[in-house]
This record gives C-alpha cells, structure tokens and sequence, in this order.
C-alpha cells in the first residue's frame, strides 16, 4: 500500500464531501427559520468515501500480486467444479435436489416455507446482480433501487389502478431495465470506485424519493394491502398461499437460470466478459463499450425489477425501510460469497447469506459483524467465491477438419473482476 | 499501387509535449511496412490516434478500405475503425485473460456479427447457424496461426510468444484489410521471430492483409518490409526501402547512442 493511494484516497473522500455539502451538510429549519449545520454528516461522508476507496485500493493492490502468483501455479480443476460436472455425480444429485425442492412445502411449516421463498428471491437477485458485477465487471453498489421499483410498481399500480400481479410483473421487470439504463447513462465513463460510489449514490436517491415524496409514495409509512397473486380467481388459504408463492418462486428462479446461462455464453455474455477482462482492448476488438454496458445495467436491473414486484406480492406491505444499502450490500456479499460469474456459486451463496442468519436467530445482533468477517476472509484466501465461473470449452475433430463443437466440459476458474 | 491508408499531417499534443508532430504517412494495398524509430518516438501514441484510442490535435486519418469508399475516420471510436477493417495488436499484450483462446478470438468475430439478447435467449436456428459459424472461423483462425493445440486454454495460461500471436489472431477474425502490429516480435526468442517472420508473410500472402508494424528487431524489419518509415521526437525524418532506410545518414545519426534492442 502506497502512500500515493492513501493521497488518492484522500482526494476522492474531498472530493465527495464537497459534492454532498449541500444536501448532507446545510439543512434549513423552515420552523424556526434558521439554517442547521450538521458537521457530524460531513465527517460521516468523508470517513465513508475515504474507507470505501481505501478498501478498494487495497484489494486491487493484492489482487495485482496475486495475479502474479496464480499464472505460475495455473492447471489445477477445482474439486467442486469437477463434481459438478461429473455425470455420476450430477444428475442423480440434481433428481434428489428436484424432489426436495418439489416436497419442501409439504414436509415443512408455514414458517419454513416463507424463509425458503425469501431465499429464492435472493437467488434471483443476485442472479442479476451478478450480471453487471460477475460478468460484464461494474461495481454496482445501488442494486436494491431497482428491486424497490419493481416493488413500487406493483403497489402504486394496483393502488390507483387496481391491476392484478401477473399484469404488473412484466410491467416492474420493464421498469427496472429502463431506471438501469437511466442510472447508466450517467455513469458510463466511470469505473472502480467512482463507479461504486455513485451507484450507491443512485440508490439512496430513490430510498430518499419514496421515503419523502409523500404524495407520490406515501412516504415512510409505506402502502400496505397489496393483494398476492392470484390463481385463477381461487381462494387460498394461508397455508396453501405461501406454499403457491413458493413454487412461483421455484419457477422464477429457473426461469432466472434458464435466460442467465444462455446470456452468458451468448454474443453478448462474450462482450460483457470481454469488457470486463480489458476495456481498452474490448473496444478495440470493435465492441460498442457504450452499448454493451447498457444492457449490462438494463438486463441486470430487469430482474431487480421481476423480483421487486414478486416481493410486493409476497409481503402485501412495503416501505421504503425495505430498500436500504444494506439490502444492496446483502445482495453483493451473494455475488462475491457465491463465486463472480457462477450460477451454481450465486445460488449457494444467497442460500448462505439468508438462511444461515435466520437459523442462527441468536446471532442475528452480530449478523453484520459476521458478513463484513466473511468478506473480509473470502477477498483474502478465496476472491474468486465459493465456486469460481466455468468457461465453457469446445471439442474440434481432427487437425484441418471442419470445427465441431460437441459438448461442454470442465476449464479452469475465471478470476474475479478486474474494475481498474 | 492505390494508398488504403493516408495519414496526414497529424499532431498529438499532450500538455505541452507533442508527441506527434505534423506527420504525414502513407501505406499502400498489399504492403508490409514497418514504423520505425527510438523509445518514446511516438510511434505506439501513432497507433493510438489512428484507432481512435486517442483523438489527434489536429491532421487526417483517411482510410480507402478495397472495394468501398474512402472515408475519413478521425473521431471516430476505436470500435468503429475497427468495423471499418483496420484492426491492431497492443505493445503489452492485451489479452482477455480469463476467456479461453478459442473466445478471444471469437470476441473477434463480434462486429461482424449480429445476435442480440433476444437470439441469446431463444437461440433459433438463425442464432445457432451464427453461433457455430463464428466458432468454425475462430478455430480456422487459431489453426492458420499454428494455436489450435491451445483452444481450450484460457488466454493466461499460454506462454509469452503464443499470447503475441494469439493477438494476432484475435485481430485477424475482425476481417481487416490493415492490421497494425505494435512489436509483435518484442519478448521473443530467435527461433519465434523467424516463425513470426513467416507468418506475417503468410498473412499478407494468403490473406491479403496489409501490414504495418512497428519493431525495433532490425532483422525482422529490414527482412520483412517493403517501405519503412523512421521517426524521431514525434516528427518523420525518413520514409523508403530498407536498402534507402540502412544508408541513411539521417537515420543512423536518430539511432546513434539510443539502444536498438528488442
Ligand atoms: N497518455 C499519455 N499522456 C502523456 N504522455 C504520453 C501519453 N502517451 C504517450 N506519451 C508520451 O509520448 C511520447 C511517445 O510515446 P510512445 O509510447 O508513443 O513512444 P513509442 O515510440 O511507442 O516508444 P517505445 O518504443 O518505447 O514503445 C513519450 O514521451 C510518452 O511519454
Ligand atoms: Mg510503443
């Protein structure tokens, strides 16, 4: 660690308590008709920004050398991948996994049942999240505003309009491509941690707007009675209720697996990698960084968007309480727990991060201690997750002969994004 | 011989130092040419203004790609003078080191082809056929250019002059009709150059590719090009043949005292 990075992160900590002076700092007291400074907040900004970039700088710096590490110790498959991809391992494991998914509900309480749908929406989430942070590589820290556009769009509809939930979930899933690309727009030419910083920024904006635009989203005290999906006009009891959310959930997720899997070994998943390895040279191979970033940030933001609107739906109250940084923080620690760039390695990480603290209830006081711990520990001796992203390989036939790609196998792990 | 690129009076300013200065250049269809010049001549900085890494001051970048119109293609994006047929290699290799090789070439193919999300996620017929097509003509490719023992390798795994050409390559599935090379040779044993020597030939020869390197292996440029030109502190002070560059008075006095290594 550098002096240089410390000046550096110095700078940036100036720099963004000057740009949040006038919202953080000066406050008018319209009562009393004074002007209240509050330095407390400015020493707050600061303290964050610095210890954010510092943080930042610092796992750049190790990860610099460990890179020169790895290329010398480079051919080994990962135990966990090899499994994965063994057939006489794989496909009975994925029978008995399809029929506990399938007899959860029934084997388990009501209680039970809603944990494991919450967990699924997390697994969705971070399935989109890690789109624009596993493979295309940008810092997103602001994920959750579009999980609450997704949300507010079901409740503001139905509310003045009265539409149901299966009208509203394509409609939240839009609305969330389009606030991606209206936050990417503006944050197209930054990277690492400007970018973090700023998407963060982003997302306390929109918590700010709900929880203050009382006449537009009825402020903190939030919208409540908002009707769960329906079923064909069939009344369910409580029971039957959480378990129906459940297996919508269930076919969201795949559905989830299903689009992320193709897009990533897609055109398109080729680019967003691409950006991500070498934005310098990505551009000069003639991919639009512009574009490419876009709909990295909008397809990413869709499922936010989805899920927000399933999460209306499944609490049938919401406020802006919901949508915090630290939802956002929850959702990275999934991508970055899980493996950047894995499907196998996000869902093991949201079922991680949400069950554990809802089985360990007697830790939940010290359930932040315990994420920053975790994080801390992965960046050191496992950045690349718990399972690492798979390249996908091809087989050609014969030296000279046409190209024929057979199947998929095992390749080595990709490693973790590189934002500077 | 019809010029397919001309290059003229550009200039590059950064703060106050001019690291191009009013240079005029020109290469011919069919040609390998050679950039020649001292460390810090500007002549990577040439590279980068010409692709649209970095915006020229001021001057010309004209491009007459075979068979279409010529068009002035300074401004524009690095991605955009890519998809108009020039594409280049990096001094310190650029690689997509977690991408397998056969998908860094296949990045190649990108703006030649056209599949959207929409296709990524139905994939029909129309997906597939591009799909495999893109990857038959990367692996044709990374046979040409003596890799497809490296397929499925990822790109950080190959040994040093296997990564110069793998760039190569990835430069070569854009379908250029000018490929800049900035020091392919640089980091490679004898037995390589010569290798590369031959392939870069190859290219010219049977891909009617045109060339223009930059190299500060001597043998490699006298042998290998057919104009060369010289610069010094951003500035042109010599352009001809190898035999004309080698007798220079000029040249000889730029190189006296500078190192020439590779
Ligand atoms: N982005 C930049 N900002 C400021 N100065 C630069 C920048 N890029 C290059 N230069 C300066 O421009 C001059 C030319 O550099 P350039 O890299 O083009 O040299 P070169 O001929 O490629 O040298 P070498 O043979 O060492 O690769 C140098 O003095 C360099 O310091
Ligand atoms: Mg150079």
């Amino acid at each position: 660690m550098k002096i240089q990075d410390i000046k550096e992160s110095f700078f940036i900590a100036a720099w963004f308590i000057l740009l949040t002076f006038p919202i953080m700092v000066i406050q008018v007291n319209p009562i009393e008709n004074i002007i209240e400074w509050r330095w407390w907040n400015l020493i707050l900004v600061g303290a964050g920004s610095f210890m954010l970039s510092f943080v930042w700088r610092y796992l750049m710096n190790r990860k610099a050398g460990q890179k020169r590490k790895e290329s010398e110790d480079a051919e080994d498959i990962p135990l966990t991948q090899r499994l994965l991809r063994n057939p006489r391992f794989f496909v009975p494991a994925l029978i008995v996994l399809g029929v506990f998914v399938f007899a959860f509900p029934f084997l388990f309480s009501a209680y039970q049942i809603n944990i494991m749908t919450t967990a699924l929406i997390y697994v969705v989430l971070g399935l989109g999240l890690n789109i624009v942070v596993g493979l295309a590589g940008l810092l997103d820290l602001g994920y959750v505003a579009f999980y609450a556009v997704g949300a507010y769009s079901y409740a503001l509809l139905n509310h003045h309009f009265g539409l149901g939930f299966w009208t509203v979930l394509p409609v939240g899933a839009f609305m969330g491509a389009m606030f991606g690309v209206l936050l990417g727009f503006p944050v197209l030419r930054l990277r690492g941690d400007y970018l973090a910083i700023v998407t963060l920024g982003f997302g306390e904006i929109i918590r700010l707007i709900l929880e203050n635009w009382n006449a537009f989203s009825f402020g903190p005290s939030g919208i409540a009675n908002i009707p769960r999906p329906g079923f064909f006009g069939v009344d369910f009891s409580l029971e039957a209720s959480s378990r129906y959310l459940y297996f919508l959930m269930i076919a969201m997720a795949l559905f989830t697996i299903f689009v992320v899997n193709r897009l990533q070994n897609s055109r398109i998943g080729r680019a967003w990698i691409a950006l991500r390895e070498d934005e310098i040279a990505c551009q000069a191979m003639g991919i639009d960084k512009t574009k490419t970033k876009l709909t990295a940030f909008a397809l990413g933001a869709t499922w936010a968007g989805m899920v927000g609107v399933m999460f209306a739906a499944k609490t049938t109250f919401i406020n802006p309480a919901s949508f915090t940084f630290l939802e956002s923080a929850i959702i990275l620690s999934i991508v970055v727990l899980g493996g950047m760039g894995s499907i196998v390695g996000v869902i093991i990480g949201a079922l991680v991060l949400i069950l554990l603290p809802e089985y360990l209830r007697a830790f939940s006081e010290y359930r932040m201690l315990l994420f920053g711990a975790i994080m801390v520990i992965m960046m050191v001796f496992r950045p690349q997750g718990i399972i690492s992203g798979v390249r996908r390989t091809y087989q050609f036939k014969g030296k000279g002969d046409k190209a024929v790609k057979t199947r998929e196998t095992v390749k080595q792990p990709a490693p973790t994004t590189d934002h500077s | 011989m019809e010029p397919i690129l001309e290059v003229k009076d550009l200039t590059m300013d950064f703060g106050g130092l001019r690291a191009l200065d009013h240079l005029d250049l020109e290469i011919d269809r069919g040609e390998i040419a050679a950039l020649i010049g001292p460390n810090g001549a500007g002549k990577t900085t040439f590279f980068n203004c010409i692709t649209g890494i970095y915006i020229p001051t001021r001057g010309d970048v004209v491009i007459s790609p075979p068979g279409k119109k010529r068009e002035r293609i300074n401004g524009l994006k690095p991605n955009h003078v890519t998809e108009r047929g020039m594409a280049r290699t990096f001094q310190n290799i650029r690689l997509f080191p977690s991408m397998t090789v056969l998908e860094n070439v296949m990045i190649g193919r990108h703006c030649r082809t056209r599949s959207g999300i929409a296709g990524a996620v139905f994939r029909g017929p129309g997906t597939r056929e591009e799909e495999q097509a893109v990857v038959d003509k990367s692996y044709e490719i990374l046979e040409k250019m003596g890799l497809s023992r490296f397929v499925n390798e990822l790109a950080r795994n190959l040994p040093y002059g296997a990564q110069r050409r793998l760039e190569i390559a990835r430069a070569m599935a854009t379908e250029p009709f000018l490929i800049l090379l900035d020091e392919p040779a640089a980091g490679m044993n004898p037995q390589e150059t010569y290798e590369l020597d031959q392939l870069i030939l190859r290219i010219r020869d049977e891909e009617g590719i045109s060339l223009l390197l930059i190299e500060h292996d001597m043998q490699l440029v006298m042998s290998l090009s057919d104009r060369i030109f010289v610069m010094d502190y951003g500035k042109k002070i010599a352009q001809g043949t190898p035999e004309e560059i080698k007798n220079n008075p000029v040249v000889i006095k730029a190189y006296l005292g500078e190192e020439i290594d590779a």
